[in-house]
């Protein structure tokens, strides 16, 4: 073979390389809780009448934990996805709401840091939710608060929206970061819940 | 000549000036983000070190140390609650993988997966050397057949060489 072949190979395979790798989308990060029990948590829900909503309450149902916020600019794109979805009726989603006042840079939040003025950093949350939903459309089955971002962190959230399919069982079966999209929805989504439905939580 | 020399040197003066005042008057900004643990001096130097080793997932490139986003911050409360909670540096570690994965890590760990990631570099610095050898010892070898050279050749560059000293 031609010695100045190599090179011309080489390189090719470097453009190859370059061109794989600056696709890839660096936000996706594989999380480790897929195939693992979704945390536990208690949190109160938007609806002050209902009662702490724990994880355990779905059991035996396929159902979806969609964290998002009033501040998350993706989550306004993702909402519709979300609502157009919620008519289906093939999955419950369950809202959490990730850090509604302390999360929004727009705000001084440091009023409400380490839970000071708790109440009226819940009731001003409340307050925002309700205005949101009821000029977007409610996609959800609840929605629950989490103002200090710590059930956040447990699931690993690192940035709003993400997504979670969880099973019958409670294990996470899929997680994904960033809005949901219809092919999202789609493509990896309603298969998936299709099968845990039929399979009784055995993907 | 002499005046421009003078001039770069005060423009110099003047920048090294700056960068040291801009260093006293921001303290702490590149480096230590993280908030002190007042009371406990050893704690804070645990914090500090910790939250060197971990990646904030919002700014890939920064650790939750320099890192001054939302979530980098949120991560330095739960390190520091469970340093005051009296946990390891590894059950800490641990916690940050368990959710995030080994991405957190600002050090991957070496195994099968992150082989290729460690080995890489050595591997292609090996090849390179490899390569060198074969390429200098060809062209050697090439050079010698095409000119040979005669005895009254080389008498002739070492009476130059000397010459020279």
């Amino acid at each position: 073979m031609n010695k100045f072949l190599w090179p011309l190979i080489g390189f090719l395979a470097l453009v190859v390389l370059l061109a794989v790798g600056l696709n890839l989308n660096p936000r996706d990060i594989p999380s480790p809780l897929v195939g693992k029990p979704a945390p536990n948590f208690e949190l109160k829900q938007h609806d002050t009448k209902a009662p702490i909503f724990s994880p355990a309450a779905m059991r035996g149902k396929v159902w979806m934990l969609n964290v998002w916020s009033t501040w998350c600019v993706s989550c306004r794109q993702e909402h519709g996805v979300l609502v157009s979805l919620s008519k289906q009726k093939v999955l419950p989603i369950v809202g959490l709401n990730y850090k509604e006042i302390r999360g929004d840079s727009e705000l001084d939040s440091t009023r409400y840091a380490e839970g000071k003025h708790l109440a009226e950093e819940e009731s001003l949350s409340r307050q925002r939710i309700g205005q949101w939903l009821s000029q977007h459309g409610d996609p959800y089955a609840l929605t629950v608060l989490d103002l200090d971002g710590r059930v956040g962190i447990d699931y690993g959230v690192y940035g709003v929206p993400e997504s979670y399919v969880i099973d019958q069982n409670g294990i996470i079966r899929l997680k994904h970061t960033g809005p949901l999209t219809p092919d999202v929805i789609a493509q990896k989504i309603l298969p998936l819940v299709g099968e845990l439905q039929r399979n009784g939580g055995r993907p | 000549m002499l005046r421009h020399v003078r001039h770069v040197c005060a423009i110099l003066a003047c920048a090294l000036c700056l960068n040291a005042w801009a260093v006293v008057a921001a303290p702490d900004t590149s480096t230590h983000e993280a908030a002190p643990l007042a009371a406990d001096p050893v704690a804070e130097k645990r914090l500090q070190s910790l939250a060197a080793e971990l990646r904030c997932l919002v700014c890939q490139n920064q650790t939750i140390a320099d890192s001054n986003a939302e979530l980098a911050q949120d991560l330095r409360r739960e390190v520091r609650s469970m340093i005051q909670a009296g946990q390891s540096d590894q059950q800490i570690i641990d916690f940050m993988v368990n959710r995030y994965g080994d991405f957190v890590l600002y050090r991957p760990p070496v195994k099968g997966l992150t082989l290729l990631l460690w080995g890489g570099p050595i591997v292609l610095l090996l090849l390179g050397l490899f390569g060198l050898i074969r390429h200098l010892r060809q062209r050697n070898q090439i050079l010698m057949a095409q000119a040979p050279v005669s005895a009254e050749g080389l008498q002739r560059a070492e009476a130059l060489l000397k010459q020279k000293d």
